[in-house]
């Protein structure tokens, strides 16, 4: 029988191209019978990107696994807003370790299953950037280079946003955070080199690595299922725009993922053993100011007298993305320029 | 209770010394107790470890102030370090050393010594010989075993055939049997001559 | 059956036997030996299915222990001192969620200054986080009550410290007996979770509580230490049931019968004071020892009880509270509130000074004449101590104390102890 990939440029959901594809291809989301590991009732701002990012990601680990599952949370947004006290809305079994040892607890979980033989059963550790990227970082650079049979996941909305805004280490140059005010001759957190957590992982060498956003929340799926898929330490670093934290409209979550994106300040891509084995290209790339423009946490750079030299800057850093993993098909420097033909994501086996 | 102290440097295996002489009065049926000072341990530097045995549990955990038999596994130390301080009247002495106990400037020191409680022992000599190592812990323990007594070769051997394996355990024994034959022969020589 | 051995490889050997499921291991003086010799006896096949793990931090050890402990494995680990700190979260995690882990702390004084020799102070520093906290007196009890902790632990969902001195113990060589793996087997049954991660029947772990139920289940962990009171006891005897020695409990009196001083203390310095003591009995001294083996929970009626006709108590610990005074001496002094005795507090063996007879005879006598301080630094050198007050007084950059005192004392390579 004649296969045909079929592809999709679309803007908003992909639901109406469920109804077009093999019961197979459809999303995770799109099944009735999904585990709903994060239920509904959770107390998540509207528009939060991290309780989109985690349904999808979580119910995709479920199906990979045949609900053999066992999750392990940093203390974080994720973690407060899933467990209100009373209640859970956690379908699946599910522990809240400390701020900064969520890799470690998981990787525990893992040797228990390996020791009673329970192959079957996986694990998989969530936490957001703060929990990630600083405070968990030994913890979660111990799971990797021991390769513990466990897929981590960075809920990215750079910052801590479960205590009110403050900056992490991945919170981007001069975004604004209650510990970096826009004041001062450098309004807004200073330029630094940034601390990519994907290619830290990439450098540890471990099996899979891969980054996604909730612009392609399909491809986030299937990079879950192909993490699950695999056996040792994995990492997925997953772009959650957070209306309260980053100013921004409740209903532009996923707009501002598809900027960041299109714009080339988030890089998505897949790699394995330190190497990238695939990337997303830009579709139709914008410049950085569409994506700025939207978030009041970078309101300080336009106005009246926009600091347009802070926003080369910030232009100049998401030029490096492209050049540095291929984002496009032919390299230009103008911001403005439509990219020529392009690739989308894969859509799964057919 | 008998109680001995070792004294040695970092790398001669005083702390080894005192475990084996601790399983050999083991062996032997005795309660023994035996560990080290815990100082810095870098090589060359002093090391101190202790050994006491009795026939009943040992409950006393304090460093040993008056032991009854001083083993120094290195005579420099006797420039440093005060590793004469608290030995009992009467009590044991041995050194690893080719020289005499005069020579070594302790003439005086052990003028009210029994002298069958005084010996030299060559024992590094012994250890390079047998098992091509200067480590002089081994031999001194088989000479120990001659000179006091209280724990027999065999005891010597089982205990270091618990520490050490293949040729470096045969090489141990074999330098634990000299120095305690050596001994044994001064002994006898000694009580022929006065006889 | 009988061995010669090292205190540490005793208590790896104790530990291997209670079939441990996940050890996690990070090094840190003195407790080092007793992980190697687990990890060594994993990796040889010695000790079949158990997960070793190296870790990368004191926190990463308890961090993943508790894991595996949530996911239903019998889980170990051990620490000292700064290790034990760098975890202090996770220490009050595991008691928090009430998970049956054991950890051995080799006892080992806190810097700054940094020293790696004995004193309680570590222990100590975790006796509010709702860990089972119980002391060994010898390496043979240091092997029992890792056994029995596991029995404890699981039967209370409570998790156990069992603190044993570094070096003193775990460095000495001494006699024990070794029980058989059918023995332990007896007496350790395999681990039956109150809570477990599993996928067939989920629940939620750790979930925040509220100003709701906050206290209610902040009391109830107080009250399975209550509990442990009478379990505890109730373990030693099974024990001695199957193993046929003393072991554990909560206190050990020794020649209390009709004594009129009583030595209290933690650890391996009883040892020495049980011969100091057998001394003083012989010169006619009404004199006897009390052991805590269970420091937490803290045993009150018991210590209230052997007490009872006692005219002065004196506490030998090591550690003290900064700013206060003793710790063990005023958990004793609450014991036996609104009796008329006198309690005193003697400070000794801090960052490992050893504590000799003849400083406890003196000390002793000196209480028995009633001429006792109500807190003593046992064998504190006074004149380095304000020699030190002098210097500070005499210039504001008068240095690091740690460097002057030094300068003072001279090289202590060539001291004997």
């Amino acid at each position: 029988m004649e296969q045909t990939v079929i592809k999709f440029y679309q803007t908003g959901t992909f639901t109406v191209g469920n109804r077009l594809l093999a019961p197979e291809q459809r999303s995770v989301q799109a099944n009735t019978q999904r585990n709903n590991s994060l239920n509904s009732g959770h107390r998540a701002c509207q528009g939060c990107g991290e309780a989109l990012g985690a349904r999808y990601a979580i119910d995709a680990a479920m199906e990979a696994t045949n609900g053999q599952l066992i999750a392990a949370n940093a203390t974080g947004c994720l973690e407060v807003f899933s467990t209100p006290y009373p209640e859970t809305s956690w379908q699946m079994p599910w522990i809240h370790s400390l701020f900064g040892n969520t890799a470690a607890v998981a990787t525990g979980i893992a040797a228990a299953m390996r020791v009673k033989g329970r192959d079957d059963v996986r694990v998989v550790a969530q936490g957001g950037d703060g929990g990630t990227t600083d405070i968990g970082f030994g913890c979660l650079s111990g799971m990797f280079e021991r390769n513990d049979d466990v897929l981590y996941i960075c809920y990215d909305n750079e910052g801590y946003m479960n205590t009110g805004v403050q900056r992490s280490s991945a919170t981007p140059p001069a975004a604004r955070t209650a510990t970096t005010m826009p004041v001062g001759p450098h309004p807004g957190n200073v330029f630094g080199q940034g601390k990519n957590l994907p290619l830290i992982a990439m450098a540890h060498e471990i099996p899979y690595v891969a980054t996604a956003t909730v612009a392609d929340l399909r491809d986030l799926e299937h990079k879950v299922k192909t993490a699950m898929s695999m056996r040792g330490a994995r990492y997925i670093h997953i772009f959650v725009p957070c209306p309260l934290g980053w100013g921004a409209a409740a209903h532009d979550t996923i707009k501002l993922a598809r900027l960041a994106t299109e714009s080339g300040v988030f890089p998505v891509f897949e790699a394995e053993r330190g190497e990238v084995t695939r990337v997303s290209k830009i579709r139709r790339r914008v410049p950085i100011d569409d994506y700025l423009r939207l978030q009041k946490r970078f309101a300080h750079l336009f106005g009246a007298n926009p600091d347009t030299k802070t926003i080369a800057r910030l232009q100049a850093m998401a030029d490096r993305n492209i050049r540095r993993f291929g984002l496009l098909d032919q390299q230009d420097s103008n911001g403005d320029a439509p990219a020529p033909a392009r690739e989308t994501t894969n859509l799964g086996s057919v | 209770m008998f109680q001995v102290r070792i004294h040695g440097r970092g790398g001669q295996g005083v702390v080894t010394g005192a475990e084996m002489l601790s399983i050999a009065a083991f062996l032997g049926g005795r309660h023994a107790q035996a560990f080290p000072s815990f100082g810095s341990e870098r090589t060359g530097a002093p090391v101190v470890a202790f050994c006491r045995m009795d026939d009943k549990e040992i409950r006393l955990r304090e460093p040993i102030m008056e032991p009854d038999a001083l083993i120094i596994q290195d005579p420099t130390l006797l420039l440093q370090v005060d590793v004469l301080s608290g030995l009992k009247k009467d009590g044991y002495i041995l050194i690893n050393t080719t020289r005499t106990f005069a020579e070594l400037g302790l003439g005086e020191f052990v003028s009210n010594f029994k002298l069958d409680h005084l010996l030299t022992v060559p024992a590094t000599e012994l250890a390079m010989k047998h098992v091509r190592r200067p480590v002089p812990n081994v031999p001194l323990l088989g000479a120990f075993a001659a000179l006091s007594g209280l724990i027999t070769l065999d005891a010597v051997q089982a205990a270091i055939r618990q520490k050490f394996r293949g040729a470096v355990a045969q090489g141990n024994s074999d330098a634990a049997r000299e120095a305690y034959d050596i001994v044994i022969e001064q002994k006898k020589q000694a009580e022929a001559s006065h006889a | 059956m009988l061995k010669q051995c090292e205190g540490s490889h005793a208590v790896a050997q104790a530990v291997a036997l209670s079939r441990p499921e996940v050890i996690c291991a990070y090094p840190i003086s003195p407790q080092t030996h007793i992980v190697e010799g687990l990890g060594e006896m994993v990796k040889s096949g010695a000790l079949e299915r158990c997960e070793f793990i190296n870790v990368e931090s004191e926190f990463a050890a308890l961090s993943v222990a508790i894991g595996a402990s949530a996911a239903g494995a019998r889980a170990y680990t051990a620490t000292a001192s700064q290790g034990l700190l760098f975890m202090a979260e996770a220490v009050y995690n595991a008691s928090g969620l009430g998970l049956p882990i054991v950890m051995t702390v080799a006892n080992r004084a806190i810097g700054a200054p940094i020293n790696i020799w004995n004193d309680h102070t570590d222990s100590m520093s975790m006796r509010d986080a709702g860990w089972i906290q119980i002391f060994a007196e010898t390496n043979q009890e240091a092997l029992d009550l890792h056994i029995q902790a596991f029995r404890i632990a699981e039967e209370l969902s409570l998790p156990v410290m069992v603190c044993m001195d570094g070096f003193i113990l775990t460095h000495a060589y001494e006699r024990v007996d070794m029980p058989d793996q059918a023995q332990v087997d007896r007496y350790l049954p395999t681990y039956e979770p109150r809570q477990v991660l599993d996928p067939s029947d989920p629940v939620t772990i750790g979930a925040m509580v509220g100003p709701e139920a906050f206290a209610e289940v902040r009391y109830l962990a107080h009250a399975k230490q209550m509990q442990a009171l009478d379990l505890m006891p109730q373990i030693a005897e099974e024990f001695k049931h199957e193993f046929g020695r003393d072991s554990g409990g909560l206190v050990k009196p020794y020649r209390l019968d009709d004594a009129e001083t009583v030595v209290i203390a933690l650890g391996s310095v009883l040892g020495t004071i049980k011969d100091t003591v057998d001394d003083m009995r012989e010169q006619g001294e009404k004199i006897g020892v009390l052991g805590i083996t269970s420091f937490r929970p803290f045993p009150i009626k018991a210590i209230r009880d052997a007490l009872e006709h006692v005219k002065r108590i004196v506490v030998v610990e090591k550690c003290f509270a900064v700013g206060i005074g003793g710790i063990v001496t005023r958990d004793v002094r609450s014991a036996v509130q609104s009796r008329p005795q006198h309690v005193y507090a003697v400070i000794a063996g801090l960052g490992g000074r050893a504590i000799t007879k003849a400083s406890l005879h003196k000390m002793l006598l000196e209480a028995i004449a009633d001429k006792l301080e109500l807190m003593t630094f046992l064998d504190l050198d006074w004149g380095i101590v304000n020699r030190v007050l002098e210097r500070e007084k005499k210039q504001r950059r008068s240095g690091p104390i740690a460097e002057g005192i030094l300068r003072d004392i001279g090289t202590v390579a060539s001291r004997i102890s």
